[in-house]
């Protein structure tokens, strides 16, 4: 039970797939404008993150090793694809903004890194778990970002009006930067530094070229 | 765990097998319900440049579907002669699939807006009032900073003056050009004037600001921070109300009154 826990919650500050591994960064910094789209975006990747997982961790001991990244990268590939025809379906408006970051979940590093590194060695059930806890870690830093982004680059949450803005005859002079991708680049720089703050054992030591050279002192690689 | 060949081909092959079944199937489950959504879309634009649609006014399917229905008819126009295809459906007409068929269009000369190919068949939407006609809805589409942005713009029954104008894609910068969604600025264009008293498409974006559509009827201020779009959108909407656009028929209608 407590290791379905840590699966889950583990992923949420401890482990966060963006902020510790610096893994997603891409579509992080893509679609992160607006919390509409992130959110929509986010549950996208949860759903594509936790059938990956469950697909893999289901056949783990059938598929052989020789082929095994590529029939990984099968089944996201099919899982993003359905995904993508489901939001053209249901929530058409939110999947015209998304474009081709929906399709490009198939190269979130998130997703194979978690069928590789987790759903490959360990059931159905913990898998789950990892993949909900993933998701929902990549989905806070994706939050979080466009919360920022949204609030202080057009003054609106979810599209609703909270600063008034020059444009609209309002008070608020936008920040221009926060509506280009660097913002959201250096959002998740300070979500990154605010984790470590937090939880200092995340702080990489310090690695310096020289150590290797010397012989008996060990250099942390990570 | 070693496996034989043919066990590894057997795996992959089951593997592709049922991925494809999963994929179609979900492309064929949810075909209809896509294409009733960019069906959708396209009538909520069209109602909203006509000025039949508040920008942000919720309103179920159906009630777009019977509005459109009711005040707008779709036409197929001959682009080079201007002349409308009586004969033609205009329901499922696509023409930004006729523009990238060389059957059914043509190479575009050089233009401001990069636009490369012009269909040789364009569709154009009629807003009729009690059988009286109140506006012409024409597609354009070109060359922004990023992106390609697809939209309409309105003419009033004088063929020349604008009634609204709307993009229904681009992948500009969201806030600056991205600003062509902003009805703030979407509303500086009804009332002005596209082509001049020769019948040249003069409309231009402007850098800066422009006067009150009655002293300065030619000209709309810039989107702020997107010089590069605000020249693009000048740019595709003369292409379009122009010669190599849909110009001829609008000078025909023009001329022939406004019937």
């Amino acid at each position: 039970m407590s290791a379905d826990r840590d699966a889950l919650l583990d992923p949420l500050f401890n482990n966060n797939p963006i902020a510790l591994q610096v893994l997603g960064i891409c579509s992080a910094l893509a679609v992160t404008t607006k919390l509409e789209t992130s959110l929509v975006m986010s549950l996208a990747v949860i759903a594509v993150l936790l059938g990956s997982n469950v697909a893999v961790s289901l056949i783990r001991n059938q598929v052989p090793a020789s082929i095994r990244i590529i029939v990984q990268l099968t089944i996201i590939a099919s899982l993003v694809i359905v995904t993508d025809q489901v939001l053209k379906a249901f929530v058409f408006d939110i999947s015209k903004q998304l474009s081709v970051f929906v399709g490009l979940i198939i190269t979130n590093c998130i997703i194979m890194g978690r069928a590789e590194a987790f759903a490959m060695q360990n059931p159905v059930r913990i898998s789950a778990m990892d993949a909900l806890g993933n998701g929902f870690g990549y989905a806070v830093v994706l939050m979080v970002v466009a919360f920022i982004r949204e609030l202080f680059g057009s003054g609106k949450l979810f599209g609703v009006t909270i600063l008034r803005t020059v444009n609209e005859g309002g008070w608020y002079e936008p920040n221009g930067l926060m509506v280009l991708a660097p913002a959201a680049f250096f959002l998740i720089g300070c979500f990154i530094w605010a984790v470590r703050a937090w939880k200092p054992e995340q702080v990489e030591e310090e690695f310096h070229v020289g150590a290797l050279l010397e012989p008996g002192h060990e250099g942390h690689l990570r | 765990m070693q496996h034989s060949t043919s066990y590894i081909l057997l795996f992959a092959a089951a593997v592709c097998a049922v991925c494809s079944v999963f994929v179609s199937g979900a492309a064929v489950l949810l075909e209809d319900r896509q294409k009733a959504n960019v069906e959708l879309d396209r009538q909520k634009r069209v109602l909203e440049v006509a000025g039949l649609l508040a920008k942000g006014e919720s309103l179920s399917r159906d009630e777009i579907s019977r509005r459109f229905a009711d005040k707008i008819v779709a036409e197929i126009v001959d682009l080079e002669s201007g002349a409308v295809l009586e004969g033609m459906d205009a329901t499922g007409f696509d023409q930004r699939k006729a523009a990238k068929d060389p059957d059914t269009s043509r190479v575009a000369p050089a233009n401001a807006a990069k636009v490369r190919r012009v269909p040789n068949q364009g569709q154009i939407f009629r807003y009729l009032e009690d059988g009286r006609l109140q506006a012409v809805i024409v597609p354009i589409s070109g060359q922004g900073l990023w992106s390609t942005l697809y939209g309409y713009i309105a003419l009033a029954a004088d063929m020349r003056t604008v009634v609204g104008i709307t993009f229904y894609e681009h992948g500009e910068t969201p806030g600056l050009g991205g600003e062509v969604d902003n009805p703030r600025w979407q509303a500086l264009w009804p009332g002005r004037k596209a082509y001049d008293d020769n019948g040249r498409a003069v409309i231009d974006v402007i850098k800066g600001m422009a006067g009150p559509a009655d002293v300065d009827p030619y000209r709309v201020d810039g989107l702020s921070g997107a010089t590069i779009t605000s020249r693009g959108v000048g740019a595709l909407v003369r292409f379009w109300l122009g010669n190599d656009g849909f110009g001829p028929y609008l000078s025909a209608q023009r001329v022939g009154g406004s019937t």
